[in-house]
Parts: structure tokens; sequence; C-alpha cells
């Protein structure tokens, strides 16, 4: 890789590499539109995996879930209008415009500064990392290049970092609400969440060694995505995708491991002090989350863009195989959130002294017994 | 003496607790494949169980005679005191004058009914029945409760083949034996 800050190649697809000027308008302008796609692929699946949540768990209780809500103009078109009101499409909408609307209440005690800032720390960390998540390939002068807003060479670091940035919000929440159920689930979040990152780090190192036998970049997610063209590193590397994966289940704060605003102890944990669109953006930071770590668990274990093990979009197809490697991400990507959901609706919460004895004294011991083993291995 | 039940050992797969979540996670898929049970109400009407206690109402004969005869005894009975009665006589050139009472205004609070069926109970002439209406609802409290018309629109006719009433008027004018 020639420059460690590699964007888009756009000029090269439209080919446009006559003025220098309006190749830098251009290349300016289309970044600007790639990063909005990118947020709004996260948002997206951000807003329909609240649906999905209320949805599945309806189904596995013997609930038929929200089949009513109805918007006036929309649900009367014939057949399109009952179809988004019966699978709660519209449930959507109503929420979004309720947590738009509601009355925002300040508490008198809380400490205004970090309590407003909470909700978007805990939102936009993840909206950056997105940009780095390769949610498909391209391909442009002979070389596979990644459908990303941002190519970088550490994207991997990248993500990780950034991603796990959202705990700031809870933490800031939790202390800034001057209350103790708040304070409580902060201070679990942040353990929790230090704790699980060690294990995650740990675990991804042992990809990042394969990928490094025959590529120069590592650390890039693009470079992990295109080495699983043959196998797929969950089937190589199932100890250490089992690690990422309970991890990953802890630093979304997803149940089991959802202590930090476990609701039967702590009311609702880091968030309970607010209400209205400030709890909206806790809420849609979490599923965001949800949906970026689940990305990087497709990218690093699940194949990426790649629809079978053993099988890639032939570069032959041209475009037809970029789209195509977009939809299969999106559809692994579906296929995480429902696995979350599914997850959820099943198990019990773990107790908060379970939550650390597992994290320390057995997934950082695991990781690096994993990560040893493969080093002596690939030594060999 | 309290006996001490002996744990069983949890082997090392069951430690990992993989294969429990597994099982879990098969049952819960297992659930979300099955029929819902959800009812969904203003679209399906529930199936009412036999002996159902919906509103109290007020029923007509056959012949279209209020069977009600003013006796109170519901007013009594009624422990939250939905029900108000006025008495009123039935005047002597009445298709039914051989009954002495008729209701003239019949009060059913519905703010205030139990559907505890003790009226239908004490009626000594079947004529207040628990039947299977169980949606009432209104704007104002005023509107929940029901008067006579209303009770009677509500109720309908009850087939009544022996109508004693009859029976006794015929006797009396025609001088049969009681």
């Amino acid at each position: 890789m020639e420059n460690t800050f590699q964007f888009f190649d756009f000029a090269a697809i439209l080919g446009a590499a006559e003025c220098s000027w309006c190749d830098i308008a251009l290349d300016i302008l289309l970044k600007v539109v790639f990063a909005l796609a990118s947020i709004m692929v996260v948002m997206c699946f951000a807003g329909l995996s609240v649906v999905a949540e209320r949805k599945v768990c309806a189904f596995i209780q013997g609930r038929l879930g929200p089949n009513r809500t109805a918007i006036p103009i929309v649900a009367a078109i014939p057949v399109l209008g009952n179809f988004l009101k019966k699978n709660g499409l519209m449930q959507l909408v109503a929420d979004g415009l309720k947590f738009l609307l509601k009355e925002d209440p300040l508490p008198k005690h809380v400490d205004k500064f970090w309590y407003m800032m909470a909700p978007v720390m805990s939102l936009s960390p993840v909206l950056i990392a997105a940009c780095v998540i390769p949610f498909g390939a391209y391909w442009s002068g002979g070389a596979m290049r990644p459908l990303a807003a941002a190519n970088i060479d550490i994207s991997l670091v990248f993500a990780l970092a950034i991603g796990s940035l959202g705990v700031y919000g809870s933490m800031m929440a939790g202390w800034s609400s001057n209350s103790k159920f708040p304070y409580m689930g902060g201070v679990r979040a942040s353990a929790q969440v230090i704790s699980y990152e060690i294990a995650m780090g740990l675990s991804v190192l042992s990809v990042v060694i394969s990928v490094a036998a025959d590529s120069s970049a590592p650390l890039s997610l693009f470079e992990i995505g295109r080495a699983q063209d043959t196998l797929w590193f969950c089937i190589t590397q199932p100890l250490a995708a089992l690690i990422f994966l309970i991890a990953l289940f802890a630093e979304t704060n997803r149940l089991p491991f959802d202590v930090a605003e476990s609701e039967a102890d702590l009311v609702s944990g880091f968030h309970t002090e607010y209400g209205s669109f400030k709890f909206g953006l806790f809420f849609v930071g979490e599923y965001g989350h949800m949906v970026v770590g689940s990305s990087l668990f497709i990218v690093l274990f699940l194949g990426a863009w790649n629809p079978f093990p053993g099988l890639s979009w032939p570069e032959s197809w041209g475009w037809v195989s970029a789209l195509f490697s977009f939809l299969t991400f999106i559809a692994k990507i579906a296929m995480m959130l429902f696995f979350f959901i599914w997850v959820r609706w099943t198990l019990p919460r773990f107790r908060y002294d379970q939550v650390m004895r597992i994290g320390w004294r057995v997934l950082v011991p695991l990781a690096l017994l994993n990560f040893t083993a493969y080093l002596v291995m690939a030594s060999i | 003496m309290a006996i001490v039940v002996e744990r069983k050992r949890l082997s090392l797969l069951e430690r990992t607790y993989l294969p429990q979540i597994v099982s879990g996670l098969f049952i819960t898929i297992k659930n979300f494949f099955r029929p819902k049970i959800t009812l969904e109400y203003p679209d399906q009407s529930p199936v009412l169980p036999r002996g159902y206690r919906g509103s109290p109402t007020l029923v007509k004969d056959s012949q279209g005679r209020e069977k009600c005869v003013s006796c109170q005894l519901c007013e009594f009975v009624c422990p939250s005191k939905a029900i108000r009665i006025y008495p009123g006589e039935i005047s002597p050139n009445s298709e039914y004058s051989f009954i002495e009472k008729a209701p003239k205004e019949f009060k059913i609070d519905m703010t205030r009914c139990i559907y505890c069926g003790l009226c239908e109970e004490a009626c000594p002439e079947r004529a207040i029945i628990l039947q299977n209406e169980f949606s009432l609802n209104g704007y104002t409290r005023a509107e929940l409760v029901r008067d006579k018309a209303a009770l009677y629109a509500a109720g309908g006719v009850i087939p009544d083949k022996i109508m004693k009433w009859k029976k006794v008027k015929d006797n009396s004018e025609l001088g049969g034996s009681h």
C-alpha cells in the first residue's frame, strides 16, 4: 500500500483525472457523500434493529409484537400500507417522533455539561468507527478496493479504539447524573468494557498474525477481509472467534452482559436520569454499537463480503460483483443482529461478579493461551 | 435433621455454559416459529366461556311485556349499589294491568357495577340477566349510567313459553281455578 491514508479512488472510476481542481472538489464531495452513506447504513440498521428487537422478542414469547401503529396517509396505500403496519415498521417512525417531540427535562441535580455530552459521546464514536468498515469490495484498475469511506492501514486498531470510546458516554452519564443508580451503572459499564477489551484485543491478534503471512498491512480490515476469500477465520480459529464474540456481547452491553443497565437492580442503569431525545441517542448509540461490532466480527471471522467459505464474488463480474459483495455484507449484519437479539431473549443476565470472573479468569487467559498457541504454531 | 442433598458435580463441558446456551437458543427459536397465541382483540373477538357474566340487562318476554315487576330485590342485594329503581304502578287500562307494578325508571350505573351476578340470582321474575356484553365505554360518566330504554335495548327478548302472568290473568278473567 503506497500511501497510508488512501481513500476511495473516485477519480479513477469516473475518469475525471483531467483537471486537478475539479478532481479535488469531486473527491471531497464524494467523500462526504460516502461518509453520509456509511452513517446511513449504520443508522438504518440501528433503527430497524429496534423494530426487529421488539418483533423477535414478541415472536419468541408467542406474541405478535407491534402491528397496529399506522401513519394516516401511508397506511392507506393498498398492499404496502398493510405490510408496513403488520411488520411494525411504522412503529419505528412513531418511536422516533416520540423521542424527538417529548419534553426534554433537565434534572436540577445533574452536572449539566457532562450530562448533555454523555449521549453525544455514546453515539458519535460508533459513527466514526463505521467509516473504516469495508462494507464490500469493488475492482478498479485491476486491483480490489474496499467499499469504505476511509481505507486506512490500521483500520482494525482504529475501529476497536474509537468504538470502545463509547463507554465514556456511559461513564459520563453515570457520573454526571448525580444519583446512585446511574453511578453504579457507569462504574459497572467501565469495569466491564475494560475487562473485555483485553480479551477482545488478544483474540484478534491471532487473526492479524495469520493475515500478516501474506499481506503488508495486516491491521487493515480490508486486508483481513480479503484474506478470507477461501477459508473463513471462524473455521480456522474457532476459539478466537468465540472469545471475540463473547467479548463483543460484553462490549455492546447486551444481555447476558448488560449489568450496566440491569433493570432488576439498577432501575435503568446509567441512563436512568435521561428522557426523550437524549435517551433516544443512548438507544441508537447502543444499537449502532451492535451494528459496528457485528460488522467487525463479520470482517474478522465471518468472511467479510464473501458469500460462503471457499467462494468469493469473481472479479470478472465487475460492478455486479461489487453490488453482491455489499449485499452479502448487509445480509450478514442482519443475521448477526438477529443473533444478538435471539441471545438476548434466551439467556438471563449474569451477576456482576460472574461477569468479572468470566472476563478475567476465563476469557483473558483463554485468549492469551490461544494467542501463544498460535504464535508457536505459526513459528514452527 | 436436615438432609444434605449432594449436588451433582458439573462436567467441564457443562461448566463452560456453552452447550446449555445452545440448547436454550434452540428452545427459543422453536418458539419463534410456533403459532402465536395473541388474540388480535378488536379484530377478533374472544370466545366467551359458558356462564360468562357480562353486563346486566333487562329482558322482555316473547309478547313484549317487561318482565320486571319493580320488587327492588336486585336493588337491595346489589353490593356496589349500582342499581336504582323507581317503581311505578301500571294503569288499569294497560294490557298488562293484572300486574301491579313496573319500573318507571330503572338505572344501572355501569361504572359501579362489579358484574357479580347477585341481581340475576335475586330476581324472582328472571327479568334481569347478565349477558355476554363486556366492552362498555363512553366519554362521560353519565353516558355509562344505563337507563331503562338502554337496558331493554341491550337485553332483548327472552322466549318464555309458560308466561305465568298471562296464565294468572286469564284464570282471573275467565274464572278458572287457581
